[in-house]
């Protein structure tokens, strides 16, 4: 069999179409550009209906030129994808392939965008995000990648090939190789094998899965040590204030990858000092739940036993269980349901503890604006605890900044992950995460450029889609 | 004014205190100095010989005491080995005489002695910083104009078409980690995968003698990463002067658009990125690590990644004071400048 080439049988009409397409874009974009920055300034005129009036002049016809060409080329990738849907690698080449291999992403991609902007008005915030183009498309880069890590995650679905499989003789074999028949089930290695003959694409997307599973679960654990300590030492000031932020700036002025290099090697771990970090960051979370739920319930105590007991007593199992690990210092607890697999404990912890001190800023800078605001008088007045002032006063009336801070700091958690994969640092080398197969994509970049380039590819687009899915919904809740 | 400087001083001298106090105590925890034993002695020594290795050297003793002769506040190290020969700290690992000092620490300055490299961390620090300044000040060079020109042309006209492509340039330059930008460049224009074999994939080169052959690359990874960041918080500040009332009035009086954003906006505009350019170093340290380890330039970064690699303690102590020094007085110097570009700002 031969190898694929990128388009297969479909190449002769869509090659050069794309191509053509692209240059033509490209193209109109700079020449849109440059007649935009001359540009007379131009007032909006509005119909009798209401309607704007679209520029009659040359730079109108500039303006629009680019977006007809780009409905043109998204028309081609669209009819591509389609034939590719049916066709697949045999005739569709590797793009082809994938696009096939991709098929349960897609739909259930179609099914939310349906759902979502049908409903879109009833969704609040997150259905705002669909009158936003930029937003759409960077929410779609993110679905992409959820869609993908929770299919190859829980139903082992997209990837073509075990991740960890080695087929002797494609050591470094370019994409769309084919796989010698008795070896495995899909015939080609869709971009290629890496140094150690294992196929590409299976670990990109089996990449997705560390970087789901970790990212946004360590961005939310920052932010609860963040507020947990932020809401206070803004709200109070003083020697809380001072001693707080002192600590704070102090490991922001550690260069991230000296700390990740001090908390992150063998021997520390050997130390066991990053399981007890682990056990003071993850009290956060049960604190803050605590004290969020007692602050609300407190003069019906009866009902805020209840309800702490149901939510803290799982919690508190979970986080003994998290915490305790068999073989480490910390190994107290009989009750050990699980082990976290080797480095990812340390990885998360070490990339909470960098991403907290951020938040804690950025949240005792809104308390310090938002405690001088007249409903936090009133409440004041009213004889509210400082707590719930904080939880239920305060941070609520936090939310659009933090909500967008959120979204932007899973990007940069994942550019994290990928800082100390591409060190080398923490998750095993045999990991199929993306900073790891770009650290050993790179070794041999020199003579073989294909193994780096799609995990490379894929966290630049998921890090793209967060970032601009936090501008739109920024965009979005500055309309109000 | 001079108050606030000095009290900002006393915070950043307890800062570097603290912070190579965390740093020493972490590389002397126990496996740490047990691997450097290996690493430096031999590979195959016995837990007994690692122990008195470590112990003839004066490794096995209070951290506190450790870090006191490092600062240069207590008598270095002197000690006789079972091996009968005499060792001392200030000796830097050569015979112990009678100039051999009593103090060796940084406030005598002496930085110490790098076990990888075998030289004086001072003087590694100095080569090594001199690599990295080079780099860095190309850099500036690409980025500061750059992410200032990008700003303010999409600042100038909020909402424009012209805003709304250079913010989705921006957007995807503080995307692209320099992990991935450096490999697409070296993939794309120093391989022969895509026959656009234009400048070289590493920088080793470059130590003695700039080309632009050698250089691009690199400096267009670490500038890409900061561009973003700064072009947009022009670009947010550009928009905030554009709506304020003396640039309408000056529209109203019939001063043409040209002027009006050269003459009266731009001044005003450009407090805010000041601040964060000098807030940017941080990171760029960051990306010179990452983009010294990639191109293989052998500057600070590539020095820190080797010291921490290996537990070369007093280089990475001697990389981290010079790290944290950078990051504190860029911060004082972006807050000494935010109030002279701002005079509605006093100190109080």
């Amino acid at each position: 069999m031969d190898s694929l080439t990128w388009l297969g049988a479909l190449a002769p009409f869509f090659g050069p179409a794309f191509g053509i397409g692209a240059a033509a874009l490209g193209l109109a974009l700079v020449v849109q550009f440059i007649a935009g920055v001359f540009a007379p300034h131009h007032k909006p005129q509005t119909r009798d209906d209401g309607t704007l009036r679209q520029r009659a002049d040359i730079f109108g016809r500039l303006d629009r030129l680019p977006g007809l060409i780009f409905a043109g080329l998204v028309a081609l990738m669209l009819a591509f994808a389609g034939i590719s849907l049916v066709v697949g690698h045999e005739s569709g080449g590797i793009m082809g392939g994938m696009i096939q291999r991709f098929l349960p992403v897609w739909i259930a991609l179609i099914a939310t965008f349906g759902l979502s902007i049908r409903f879109k008005r009833r969704l609040g915030l997150y259905g705002k995000l669909f009158d936003s183009t930029i937003g759409m498309i960077g929410f779609g880069l993110v679905m992409f990648w959820v869609f993908t890590a929770l299919f190859v995650g829980l139903f082992d679905l997209i990837g073509t090939h075990d991740p960890l499989a080695q087929v002797s003789g494609l050591k470094n074999a370019p994409p769309g190789v084919p796989v010698p028949a008795d070896e495995a089930a899909f015939p080609t290695y869709l971009l290629g094998g890496d140094n150690l003959a294992r196929d590409i694409f299976s670990r990109m997307v089996e990449g997705s899965v560390v970087v789901m599973m970790i990212a946004p679960l360590a961005t939310l654990f920052a932010f609860m040590v963040g507020i947990t300590l932020g809401l206070p030492a803004g709200y109070y000031g003083g020697t809380l204030d001072t001693v707080l932020s002192f600590a704070a700036n102090l490991i922001l002025a550690f260069p991230v990858i000296l700390l990740f290099y001090l908390l992150v090697t063998p021997e520390i771990i050997a130390t066991g000092l990053p399981t007890f970090m682990a056990m003071v960051l993850f009290v956060f979370p049960l604190v803050f739940l605590g004290v969020l739920i007692h602050a609300r319930f407190r003069n019906r105590a009866g009902q805020s036993r209840a309800i702490l007991a149901l939510v803290l007593g799982p919690l508190v199992l979970l986080y003994l269980s998290v915490v305790n690990q068999a073989g480490t210092p910390v190994d107290f607890w009989p009750l050990d349901f699980f082990d976290i697999p080797g480095g990812i404990l340390v990885v998360f912890v070490a990339v909470v503890f960098v991403n907290s001190p951020t938040v804690f800023r950025i949240v005792r800078g809104l308390t310090l604006d938002i405690k001088t605001r007249d409903y936090v008088a009133a409440a004041q007045t009213r004889g509210e605890r400082p707590w719930y002032i904080m939880l239920w006063e305060i941070l609520p009336n936090a939310r659009g900044p933090l909500i967008v801070d959120f979204c932007l700091r899973i990007g940069y958690t994942t550019i994290l992950l990928g800082t100390l994969g591409f060190f080398g640092l923490g998750l095993p080398p045999e990991s199929p995460d993306w900073g790891s197969t770009i650290n050993e994509g790179r070794k041999l970049l020199m003579i073989y450029a294909h193994p780096a380039l799609p995990p490379a590819l894929a966290l630049l687009s998921l890090v793209l889609g967060l970032n601009l899915m936090a501008d739109g919904l920024r965009e979005e809740s500055l309309k109000d | 004014m001079g108050v606030f400087i000095l009290r900002r001083a006393g915070v950043m001298l307890l800062t570097a205190l603290c912070l190579t106090f965390i740093v020493f105590w972490l590389t002397n925890l126990q496996p740490n100095l047990e691997k450097l034993a290996k690493t430096q002695g031999n590979m195959r020594m016995t837990d007994a010989q690692v122990a008195s290795w470590l112990d003839e050297r004066g490794y096995n003793r209070n951290v506190l005491v450790k870090y006191g002769e490092w600062l240069g506040v207590l008598p270095g190290h002197v000690s006789t080995g079972r091996d009968g020969e005499t060792r001392a700290r200030c000796a830097d690992g050569g015979a112990v005489t009678a100039e051999t000092a009593t103090f060796c620490g940084v406030l005598q300055g002496d930085w110490g002695y790098s076990t990888v490299f075998r030289d004086e961390v001072a003087r590694i620090l100095g080569e090594r910083g001199w690599q990295t300044a080079k780099l860095m000040f190309f850099v500036m060079l690409v980025m500061v104009p750059g992410a200032l020109v990008i700003g303010v042309l999409a600042g100038m006209n909020e909402g424009s078409r012209t805003d709304r492509s250079l913010s989705t340039v921006s957007i995807l330059s503080t995307a692209t980690p320099e992990y991935v930008s450096g490999v697409v460049f070296i993939a794309v224009f120093a391989t022969a995968a895509f026959n656009m074999q234009w400048f070289k994939g590493t920088a080793t080169s470059a130590m003695d003698n700039i080309t632009f052959e050698n250089f691009t690359l690199p400096v267009l990874t670490v500038a890409l990463y900061g561009m973003g960041y700064i072009a947009r918080m022009t670009r947010a500040a550009m928009t905030e002067v554009m709506t304020a009332q003396y640039i309408r009035t000056a529209r109203l009086k019939g001063v043409g658009f040209r002027s009006i954003v050269l003459r009266h906006a731009l001044r005003n505009a450009l407090i805010a990125p000041f601040t964060v350019i000098m807030l940017q170093f941080p990171w760029l340290l960051n990306g010179v690590v990452i983009v010294e380890t990639l191109f293989n330039y052998k500057g600070f970064g590539w020095t820190l990644v080797q010291a921490a690699g290996n537990n070369d303690i007093e280089l990475l102590l001697g990389v981290s004071v010079v790290s944290v020094f950078v990051v504190l007085a860029t911060q004082l110097i972006s807050d000494i400048g935010y109030v002279f570009l701002n005079p509605r700002i006093r100190m109080s």
